[in-house]
């Protein structure tokens, strides 16, 4: 006699939809995985977000409301169900994470009340911890380092240096290749033409703070 | 009326006009901002996404800048009132050792501020030159309003003030559901191709719901769909050329202050043409 939560807990088969970009067009890819079941992942995701993930079950508002889900491989709720599984490799290599735009649309809407937002900056953190991030979102993170410098070296982002830090941490040659680095640059001169681009930067008087924060957050 | 003001980083740069017309406009209805010593940068996008203590901290250190003055803090920018607010939540549950807080901060964005009561009053009052004929399409974005336990919106699937001043201006605001539709904000840089086509949304709602002009109360809004359209126009071969105001550009505008055309110059899609066609500029 098969018992139906037996078979939940020891190994189950697990249909998972991802999407696959095909030639620009997505499509939906359906995945039969067999998988035994693991909660350590659960356990360490729900402690670092205190959010209870456990409560969710698939009802798919996240995933209907969010706004970017045309450039995910995984949607927000099967991420929370992977999440519940512990297939940690697939979330934290996932572009998901990345693509979230932290718009709030699913933390508001959410019938559990969990923040799913929130538990996406968790994972984004786990992930950057363990150096993943997916190829088509290896930019993001690259961003936000450069945002984060910036604030480090004088307690405010200064636009200009923000946007040059990152630049530099990105691939320029492909940039360069695909004329997007051209299309940057005459939108930066039609900024600065408009006074909208401060060259200099405002360093606040305590940057000595600041710095002991950022020294802090390493701890 | 006088209350702090925290201007954040955008609004030395980029939303420079935002900058300009908020503190002429609150000059004239008689709001005196007291902009925060030493202030620092709320961390953004990118510090929740990375760090949580620097998400804390980071905006901590503002609101103990502000405790103890007794005013409000009053904040333009849609991304550093969410921070700051998240903060003022948390700091009331859980003080932080190093940055001293009595929690008698009342951090409340520019927009909810300017559409109290008396200040609606006032504008009402003050109003020279209504924009008559002008119709707009009010663009909420994301977080003014999400999430509702922390911003305590309580339209937050349809919000209402910045309609309720664009039409106390004279301007008429169109229905439209794409209100507090997300704009990418920092994934611009990183990811254009996504904020695009998120823009393009936005702009054809507008365009189908008869608007003449997008209105905004958040720098990441403004700047994503007014630098977007030349780059939307040249994928898609459709001419995006519809003006992005900041609402207290308007409101300048309709009291008939000074700064206006400084503040329009800015605009990479030019509003004058529009503004002349309506005959209000």
């Amino acid at each position: 006699m098969t018992c139906r939560a037996a078979s939940c807990y020891n190994s189950s088969e697990v249909a998972l939809n991802s999407k696959v970009a095909e030639e620009g067009v997505s499509s939906l890819q359906r995945q039969v995985l067999s998988i035994t079941p693991d909660f350590s992942f659960l356990r360490e995701v729900e402690g670092a977000s205190g959010e209870k993930i456990s409560p969710c079950y698939q009802c798919r508002k996240c995933s209907s409301g969010c706004p970017v889900t045309f450039a995910m491989d995984y949607l927000p709720d099967v991420i929370l169900r992977m999440v519940q599984l512990g297939l940690k490799d697939r979330v934290l290599n996932s572009s998901t994470i990345w693509i979230c735009a932290s718009c709030e649309t699913c933390t508001t809407r959410c019938p559990n009340e969990i923040d799913i937002a929130g538990v996406m900056d968790t994972l984004r953190r786990m992930a950057l911890s363990e150096g993943r991030a997916a190829p088509a979102v290896k930019d993001i993170p690259k961003f936000h380092q450069a945002f984060l410098g910036s604030i480090k070296a004088g307690g405010r982002v200064h636009e200009v240096g923000m946007m040059g830090r990152y630049m530099l941490k990105t691939n320029l040659w492909s940039k360069l290749w695909s004329g997007e680095l051209l299309e940057q640059a005459k939108l930066g001169w039609g900024m600065f033409k408009r006074g909208k681009l401060k060259i200099r930067p405002h360093k606040i008087r305590q940057t000595g703070e600041i710095k002991k924060l950022f020294a802090k957050s390493r701890r | 009326m006088r209350v702090s003001y925290y201007p954040g980083c955008s609004l030395e740069g980029t939303a420079r006009e935002y900058d300009e017309s908020t503190r002429a406009v609150c000059q004239a209805l008689g709001i005196e901002l007291d902009e925060l010593e030493d202030w620092n940068c709320c961390g953004a996008t990118s510090a929740h996404s990375t760090s949580d203590f620097l998400s804390l901290t980071l905006p901590a250190r503002n609101l103990s800048l502000a405790d103890g003055k007794g005013l409000d803090l009053v904040v333009p920018c849609a991304a550093c009132y969410q921070r700051l607010k998240v903060a003022e939540k948390k700091l009331a549950q859980n003080p932080l050792p190093d940055f001293p807080y009595q929690g008698q901060v009342a951090v409340k964005h520019l927009l909810d501020f300017c559409s109290q009561e008396e200040t609606l009053q006032r504008l009402k009052e003050g109003v020279k030159k209504p924009l008559s004929g002008l119709r707009v399409a009010c663009y909420y974005g994301c977080l003014v309003v999400r999430p509702p336990n922390v911003t305590d919106a309580i339209n937050y699937e349809n919000p209402q003030n910045m309609d309720e001043l664009m039409n106390a201006a004279g301007a008429e605001s169109v229905n439209w559901s794409y209100k507090t539709d997300c704009c990418g904000g920092s994934l611009v840089l990183s990811r254009p191709d996504v904020v695009r086509r998120l823009i393009r949304k936005l702009f054809d709602m507008a365009i189908e719901a008869g608007a003449d002009c997008l209105v905004t109360c958040c720098p990441m809004c403004q700047s994503n769909l007014d630098t977007g359209e030349r780059g939307l126009s040249k994928e898609t071969g459709r001419d995006y050329r519809m003006p992005v105001f900041y609402f207290t550009e308007l409101l300048g505008l309709a009291l008939g202050l000074p700064g206006v055309e400084g503040w329009l110059k800015r605009h990479l899609v030019s509003p004058r043409e529009l503004l002349s066609a309506k005959g209000l500029l």
